[in-house]
């Protein structure tokens, strides 16, 4: 019978942080000797083999190649739309609410980096959801969170706020996007394994 | 009509080439695409043999049907009643709907200062009649997806040895999760492209060069 992975030595963290965290894995990953050239395909990048977090999606390759080149283009695309510090920010904000601790420590450290802004950001993971950040980033962050709610509690009435804010449709389509998406990552991330302290270096 | 589709937002949003919709949507070519992939390597998988596509079907049917999303739901729903043996699940999976709903996301963080956020909520289990006709493995897939679904930030390692354990294999488990994600994330997209289509037409910002292509697409819907 299968057994999970447990790491009895490590304290997982307690609260949201900007620092850099470790994430290891429940199930058994693959080992690079179990690589096909289907598995490789659907790892994208070939130094994505060194990540325990790939290395176990790559157990079915399909689905994570349409994934992470999906994540490319929502997150990456310089192409107009949403700028990225904001693209970055809905996703800190929705992992803020769904209490992904690793996943928002990875954007919002993108958001502190591509805003300026790392105070605001900070603000976002100590106070929680509710934390005024400006008319612009309110809106975003809302939209986030009315996005994330199970049922969904998106409407007209997040499109406006957004629009009156400033944002064009397709920097809400990069919105809603971005949300959806980290909807999808946190519950791969907090359900496949668990945060650890960073290696040391 | 529905033939003319090769996208599945498309054809339950009913999305016209050149329209608002598709011009937003196109705007992100490749992730347009990718998400259909995803789509297709979920339910039209090239390897069945760790979760089947029934299973997939009903786990699908039910994690729609809990985010209350109707028209995805109606999709899987309609899917899982065509495949064989799907009525009778189909029909179990709807009274596992309405057991199964309540609102997101809650759940317990680790303890310290986040313990002042822990939200209580359900802690769904198949009954026990249901569960006699579901089976012990599709009922440890549908618990699971619930807890993805309402409470993700519950997930642990033993809510993962259930799955071992009800006789999911460790790549079944991964695909079982991507596909519970992927529809968290799929009825996100098509709640927020709803929204967007219900909302008025806004005249879209200058000085993008996307503003000429929903010109030239004529800006409607």
């Amino acid at each position: 019978m299968t057994k999970t992975i447990s790491y009895p030595d490590s304290t997982p963290p307690a609260v949201f942080t900007q620092d850099e965290l470790g994430w290891a894995p429940w199930l058994q990953p693959l080992t690079e000797a179990e690589l096909t050239e289907r598995h490789w395909a659907g790892l994208v990048d070939a130094s994505r083999s060194k990540s325990d977090y790939f290395m176990l999606l790559a157990h079915d390759p399909e689905v994570l190649e349409a994934r992470t080149n999906a994540d490319k283009d929502i997150f990456y695309n310089p192409n107009g739309g949403l700028p990225r510090a904001e693209r970055e920010l809905s996703a800190t904000a929705t992992s803020r609410h769904n209490g992904c601790i690793f996943c928002a420590s990875v954007h919002s450290r993108f958001a502190s980096t591509h805003s300026k802004r790392r105070d605001d950001v900070q603000r976002l993971l100590d106070d929680g959801v509710d934390t005024d950040l400006g008319e612009r980033w309110n809106a975003v962050k809302q939209a986030a969170v009315a996005l994330s709610d199970t049922p969904g509690q998106f409407g007209v009435a997040e499109i406006a706020e957004l629009r009156a804010a400033g944002l064009d449709d397709f920097e809400i389509t990069d919105v809603i996007s971005t949300s959806a998406f980290f909807n999808w990552a946190n519950r791969l991330m907090l359900s496949l394994g668990e945060p650890v302290p960073a290696k040391a270096a | 009509m529905s033939a003319q589709h090769t996208d599945l937002i498309d054809q339950i949003l009913s999305i016209t080439p050149g329209s608002r919709l598709d011009v937003l949507r196109r705007h992100r070519e490749v992730a347009r695409e990718n998400i259909q992939k995803a789509y297709v390597a979920l339910f039209q998988p090239r390897d069945v043999t760790q979760v089947t596509l029934l299973e997939r079907l009903a786990v699908a049917s039910f994690v729609a049907g809990l985010h209350g999303q109707i028209v995805l739901a109606d999709h899987y729903a309609h899917s899982l009643s065509q495949a064989e043996d799907g009525p009778v699940l189909s029909a179990l999976i709807t009274g596992e709907i309405e057991a199964g709903q309540t609102e997101g996301p809650y759940g317990i963080y680790p303890a310290g200062p986040l313990s002042a956020e822990n939200k209580a909520g359900p802690h769904y289990r198949v009954g026990a009649d249901a569960r006699k006709l579901l089976g012990d493995k599709l009922s440890a897939a549908l618990e699971h997806a619930h807890l993805l679904v309402f409470r993700p930030r519950d997930a642990s390692r033993e809510a993962l040895q259930a799955l071992l354990d009800a006789g999911w294999s460790t790549s079944a488990i991964v695909t079982l999760s991507q596909l519970v994600a992927y529809l968290a994330f799929q009825v996100r997209m098509v709640d927020g492209l709803t929204a967007l289509a219900s909302a008025s037409e806004q005249p879209i910002a200058a000085n993008s060069d996307s503003f000429t292509a929903a010109l030239a697409a004529g800006n409607s819907l």
